[in-house]
């Protein structure tokens, strides 16, 4: 593998990871618009441990996840009390305040950035992407991934089934954020150096893009979103100073012909496809809150 | 005769408009009871009130002689309160039987349970319990597909089995025969008539009184949020107020 090749699948394993972070709360409706915050909260903890407190980089970056997780757990309470547009919202304040706060502490070097004293290889982020896509896949085979879809279809409901919705959107957030922490973690270690600068709103609007673009409908769907917002610019690279021109077209395509991202669920296919169940799709596919009737 | 759910001085306003007034009625045991009245008498209330969707503004509800009035809505199931939906909340971005997967919840215990990865396990306790209940209702064959695609008469079917798998005492149904052909209806009642062999107990609103006739023992009517009769569907037809508010008409 040439360097160019190693560096590209680097850059695809940190936008695949971040993607994951974005898509456990987005899988039950939910829109985190600050998921670079967490990342760098992971960046800058597990940086710290290794650093300041000499522990091995095995163990500072899932520390670094950890605190992620447990940043994201103190907040989720608060913050889920929004819903919609104004979580959203929520999350991106949260997103800035994080990134503001690191770049004016002094103890991890502020303005000018905290290198870091230990470095993580390209076979290192390879592996743990891996490890992460396949956490994914099996927490994708739990009721726990159910039941987030479900949330995202009608909470209402889904809470007279017994679900705890709230304790299922607060994990949901928590876990993206320990994904987002394990990624900024291991980014701070492979680039050997961090800076607040690097984890800003493009960062996480990117992140939701390539969720967005994947679908959220199956777990596969932030793996191929992430690759195609990584390696088509690639790609396009004969296209010269075209090239951005022809990806913003191939982004307009791809939402006009998928507006439900480039993966979705299979259940419904092939059933429709093989044309063994009569009738037409309901009109109520509405998110309404409501029981309603008299 | 035993109540297991006993609705008492039960009244709810929404703003101005007091939709529930003092109303108190119990639901026998074992048995199937109607709750029948005109549109917009409170019906659906009751089962909202219930199954805690809303808040009563006076008055308790008894389940088996407990008070669950300030009970949160999503406790309830595993207290025995199931229901399912007038206008079918089936779970549109989930297949049929991961509808009744999410129906199941009530039934599984724990952080082991939410987290364990059971669907790759081939044909897993909790998936063949599913598809075992909607073999019983005859929907066997739609197991794996999306709920968005399947006709009315289907998802308000399964919109019930799904309200089955908890295991649920007290069933409540939100007009199950309407919008059903006849041929759905004998399903559905046969259906019913096998939850009813298990000892499950039944409140059910519907419209269409020969449909009640056959399945409940027991009927209370409602009209603008209150009491009006009480009895078997016989002795309820018979009764002036009755008549007037409601069957007179439809008659």
């Amino acid at each position: 593998m040439t360097g160019y090749q190693s560096g590209l699948l680097v850059i695809l394993c940190f936008n695949v990871i971040a993607a994951y972070a974005v898509y456990l709360p987005m899988a039950a409706g939910q829109l985190n618009l600050g998921v670079a915050g967490f990342m760098a909260t992971g960046a800058y903890a597990a940086a710290y441990l290794t650093n300041e407190a000499g522990w091995p980089m095995g163990a500072a970056i899932p520390a670094g996840g950890a605190c992620a997780g447990l940043l994201a757990l103190l907040v989720a309470v608060p913050i889920l009390r929004s819903q919609g547009i104004y979580l959203a919202l929520a999350t991106f304040a949260l997103g800035q305040v994080i990134a503001a706060i690191f770049l004016n502490l002094d103890v991890v070097g502020g303005a000018a950035g905290y290198p870091v004293s230990a470095y993580a290889g390209p076979g290192a982020v390879f592996a743990a992407t891996a490890a992460i896509l396949a956490a994914m896949l099996l927490l994708s085979r739990t009721r726990f991934a159910l039941y987030l879809t479900a949330i995202k279809s009608d909470p209402v409901v889904t809470d007279l089934m017994g679900v705890n919705v709230r304790a299922v959107q607060v994990g949901a957030l928590t876990l993206g954020a320990v994904v987002g922490g394990l990624g900024g973690g291991l980014y701070a270690h492979h680039f050997s150096f961090v800076e607040a600068q690097h984890f800003n709103v493009a960062l996480s609007i990117f992140t939701v893009l390539y969720v967005l673009l994947g679908g959220v409908q199956t777990v596969w769907g932030p793996l191929v979103g992430a690759a195609f917002f990584t390696l088509l610019p690639e790609m396009l690279r004969a296209g010269g100073g075209w090239r951005y021109v022809l990806f913003a077209l191939l982004i307009i395509g791809v939402m006009a012909l998928r507006p439900q991202g480039l993966v979705t669920a299979g259940a419904r296919w092939p059933a429709r496809l093989r044309g063994r169940i009569p009738g037409r799709p309901s009109a109520e596919t509405g998110l309404s809150t409501e029981v309603s009737g008299s | 005769m035993t109540a297991l759910l006993a609705i008492e001085h039960l009244s709810i306003a929404f703003g101005g408009l007091q939709v529930l007034q003092d109303l108190s009625f119990t639901v026998p045991k074992g048995q199937a009871t109607a709750l029948i009245g005109p549109n917009g008498a409170g019906k659906t209330t009751v089962f909202n009130l219930v199954s805690g969707v809303y808040r009563p503004t006076g008055g308790r509800i008894l389940l088996a002689g407990q008070d669950i009035t300030a009970l949160p809505s999503r406790r309830r199931i595993r207290h025995g309160i199931a229901r399912s939906f007038q206008n079918v909340r089936l779970m549109d971005h989930l297949s049929v039987v991961e509808n009744l997967l999410v129906g199941q919840h009530a039934t599984t215990r724990g952080l082991r349970d939410l987290l364990v990865p059971f669907r790759l396990v081939p044909n897993h306790r909790w998936r063949r319990e599913a598809i075992d209940a909607l073999a019983e209702a005859g929907l066997a064959a739609y197991a794996d597909a999306g709920v968005g695609a399947l006709p009315y008469g289907i998802r308000k079917r399964i919109d019930l089995v799904r309200a089955t798998l908890a295991g649920a005492s007290l069933l409540m149904l939100d007009e199950p025969a309407a919008g059903l052909n006849p041929t759905e209806t004998n399903a559905l009642r046969d259906h019913l008539a096998l939850l009813r062999r298990r000892g499950v107990t039944l409140l059910v609103v519907e419209h269409d009184m020969q449909f009640v006739g056959e399945v409940c023992e027991h009927v209370v009517v409602l009209d603008f949020g209150q009491k009006l009769a009480e009895g078997t569907l016989a002795q309820v037809q018979r009764d002036e107020r009755v008549r007037a508010a409601y069957l007179g008409q439809a008659a």
